[in-house]
């Protein structure tokens, strides 16, 4: 039975690396086909949102890697209520089919895995 | 107990020095590290060419030695140290590189290990998150 792992994401996708190399980390895992979930909190809720124009910024689009998580068997995506009504965003508006939680349920699924890495 | 430790931050960062210290609070209560992974600006900790002042820790440094003493299995994320520039000689010459400076006691190695060591450990220690 493999160990079941909770990656939460807290960067924003275009400030620094984080955001990438955290996906990776995601991806590699779906590859090996490990038992994992995301869950995007505070300013990674930013990660979300569509129609993001990363060339602006001279920057690869994270969008694509963003949906490639389903292809590679991550479908458990979790985002804080809390981080998206902060930053005054939508959650029927995001690019990403996320389950938008609580806090109290935040705590449960934090529970839930054998292993968290937050970054 | 069989431990793996994660390291994201820069030997300059607080958290770096606290990895270490806990790593040899754990061999010193008996317990096993199974494996060290640097990864994101954790990875600089494996560089051999940081010069610091004479009266300030040496970090990358302490890893090394520590590494060596009990012959530990230290890995760092290849795709974080390309892009930051810390290579090993088999790397710089594929990418044409004049230099390398991956520290003695580190391999570069895929995220693949990291997943790996999670899955056979006991417990995951991550250092130097946000």
């Amino acid at each position: 039975m493999n160990r079941s792992l909770l990656i939460i994401c807290r960067q924003s996708p275009w400030s620094s690396l984080q955001a990438r190399e955290m996906l990776d980390i995601a991806l590699t895992g779906g590859a090996f086909d490990l038992p994992l979930a995301l869950l995007f909190l505070d300013d990674a809720v930013l990660q979300l949102l569509p129609e993001q124009q990363p060339s602006l910024l001279q920057q690869k689009d994270l969008t694509a890697n963003l949906q490639a998580l389903p292809l590679f068997g991550i479908e458990q995506l979790y985002a804080a209520r809390r981080s998206l009504t902060e930053r005054g965003l939508d959650e029927l508006s995001l690019g990403l089919p996320v389950q938008v939680l609580d806090d109290p349920e935040l705590k449960q699924l934090i529970s839930q895995y054998d292993q968290v890495i937050t970054l | 107990m069989k431990f793996v430790i994660a390291l994201y931050a820069p030997p300059q960062a607080p958290s770096s020095r606290r990895t270490l210290r806990f790593a040899e609070a754990l061999l010193a209560g008996g317990h096993e590290i199974t494996r060290l992974f640097l990864y994101q600006d954790g990875i600089y900790n494996a560089a051999s060419t940081q010069v610091v002042p004479q009266d300030e820790v040496d970090l990358s440094h302490e890893w090394r030695q520590f590494i060596q003493r009990h012959q530990l299995e230290g890995v760092v994320c290849i795709a974080a140290a390309l892009r930051r520039g810390v290579l090993d000689v088999p790397e710089a010459q594929r990418h044409a590189r004049t230099a390398s400076c991956l520290a003695e006691g580190w391999t570069l190695s895929g995220l693949g290990q990291l997943h790996e060591a999670i899955q056979q450990a006991d417990r995951l220690i991550c250092f130097g998150g946000p």
